[in-house]
């Protein structure tokens, strides 16, 4: 039993960042209709940034900071100089591209900062605080599940409660309606792809201390998981995403901890199987038919 | 007509999707304050004229002139702040979004928010069944609650000129009429200009004051609607009943 309240915390704690990247994939394919498969690879790149900024100051926090608005910079610089211009007709084009993007962000952040692994520290300890005689969760766990629950409170207030928000929905929705309401769907789009890019970029810099350390290649397999958490929870869906995260999380930690680590792609490649068999559109896929 | 009882003046346009021109060579003079009526059959070209007119579409020729100024690569979402608005073929209601939200839509661009407040409370005020449903979805919404909806959201951006098609389409004749009735209070009340596309003929010159009627692509004839209305022969030649 003890074992299995533990499994349960550590898959939650890892499932929050899968929901943050989830999340940040869902915000793009909702505003632009684009499984964004350089989301990883932008990710890493603004967890470079943050470490270049913690190694020149030593600060935890400036790095940080520097790589949430590394990450804003990123998404605005690849949705206005790359995606923007790509054929759109054919959904295949799009993820050629991203590909592409994810090839050469890889090889130049292997030029830059080498291919070796290196040290990502965490701000607090990752030793498991105890219950009992049960170890449950770190001080680190829970600066994530903060750091994460936040975001998600931030972004639900910004689409529901502020005209930013309105505008961008719309503009996801219908994008030609909203310009003849006066909606810049262009600077909308925009502001999409930079929020999203920065949302993975918190995950990147929680998640890969928890992993190897930094590496060009560090988030490919979190990338994995993610997708899997938000075609589970439906790619419209951004509750979907933090469901569907935290089911992955949960579903990875009791197969790595019950069956071995080993087996943990597996299950993954069963769940998203299994999902889309039963229910192709996601468990929170919208319903709705399309009327007006 | 002086130039200033002219709102919109479209002289030679030509427009279209890909290599073939839609529209070809389209004059057209519509008066402040007067509800103009673009009619003709499918495939007439009257959705790409209001899709050209705001912008949409982009013309291969011609001249669009719009309160005394040349609309030349003005782009789509500065039209409304010149008090153009456009409700599209199929009323263009968000569905995902509650009636609120879409009419907030409408006014959001606007800095003055307490006029876009008090424009908002107009509409409501306007169209009641809206303010019993300002919580539902537009997907949720009859026909006829989504075209008052559309109407309403371009109404609170207090436009100058309402480029308007096919508001008729799918919805009954009870309904069509108050459509037709609210324009005619709206040109009365606010010196509103429509210009209205209709494939609902009769409909359309009950409230219209001018009528034009399209044909491949081209206007073919431009007279009052009163003599489209009253005139057979006119009738018979250009709209064939």
């Amino acid at each position: 039993m003890d074992r299995f309240v533990f499994l349960t915390f550590d898959g939650l704690s890892k499932g929050a960042v899968l929901a943050a990247f989830a999340l940040a994939l869902v915000l793009i394919w909702r505003a632009a209709r684009i499984v964004n498969f350089a989301q990883g690879a932008m990710a890493v790149a603004a967890a470079y940034a943050g470490y270049s900024v913690t190694t020149a100051t030593g600060s935890y926090w400036l790095g940080f900071g520097a790589a949430l608005v590394g990450g804003l910079l990123i998404g605005m610089v690849v949705e206005r100089a790359v995606m923007r211009f790509v054929d759109h007709s054919s959904p295949l084009s799009e993820v050629i591209v991203a590909l592409g993007l994810v090839l050469v962000m890889q090889a130049v952040l292997g030029m830059v900062y080498g291919n070796e692994f290196l040290p990502a520290g965490t701000p607090f300890s990752r030793n498991a605080l105890s219950v009992g005689e049960v170890p449950l969760l770190s001080r680190y766990d829970l600066f994530v599940f903060g750091a994460v629950l936040l975001v998600l409170l931030g972004l639900a207030l910004l689409f529901t409660r502020t005209s930013v928000g309105l505008r961008m929905r719309a503009s996801a929705f219908a994008p030609e309606v909203s310009r003849l309401l006066g909606v810049n769907v262009g600077g909308m789009l925009t502001l999409g792809w930079a929020l999203a890019s920065a949302v993975g970029a918190l995950a990147a810099m929680l998640v890969i201390p928890t992993e190897l350390g930094l590496h060009p290649h560090a988030m490919d397999l979190v990338f994995v998981s993610a997708f899997t958490a938000a075609v589970v929870g439906g790619l419209d869906s951004p509750p979907g995403a933090v469901v569907g995260g935290l089911t992955v999380g949960l579903i990875l930690s009791y197969v790595s901890g019950y069956l071995g680590s080993d087996v943990t792609p597996m299950a993954v490649l069963v769940l998203l199987l299994a999902v889309l068999l039963v229910r192709p559109g996601g468990l929170f896929s919208s319903t709705v038919a399309r009327q007006a | 007509m002086t130039a200033d009882d002219v709102i919109l003046q479209v002289r030679g346009l030509t427009a279209g999707y890909g290599a073939a021109p839609v529209l070809q060579e389209v004059d057209l003079t519509v008066r402040a304050g007067t509800i103009a009526a673009v009619l003709g059959a499918n495939g007439a070209g009257k959705t790409t004229l209001l899709r050209t007119l705001s912008g949409l579409v982009r013309p291969s020729g011609g001249e669009i002139v719009y309160g005394g100024q040349p609309l030349r690569d003005v782009p789509v979402e500065q039209l409304v702040r010149r008090g153009m608005a456009h409700v599209p073929e199929g009323r263009g209601v968000v569905a995902e979004l509650t009636v609120d939200e879409n009419l907030r839509l409408g006014g959001l661009w606007r800095r003055d928010r307490e006029d876009a407040g008090k424009a908002l409370a107009e509409v409501y005020e306007l169209f009641e069944p809206l303010a019993q449903r300002r919580r539902s979805a537009g997907h949720q919404l009859s026909g006829g609650e989504r075209q008052m909806l559309a109407l309403g959201r371009a109404l609170v951006a207090r436009p100058k000129l309402l480029l308007l098609d096919e508001p008729s389409l799918g919805l009954a004749p009870r309904v069509i009429a108050q459509i037709m009735a609210l324009l005619r209070h709206l040109r009365d009340s606010t010196g509103l200009t429509v210009l209205l596309v209709e494939q609902n003929v009769r409909s359309a010159l009950s409230v219209a004051d001018e009528a034009v009627v399209m044909s491949l692509g081209r206007i073919v004839t431009a007279t009052s609607a009163d003599r489209l209305r009253d005139d057979e022969e006119l009738r018979h030649a250009y709209l064939g009943f």
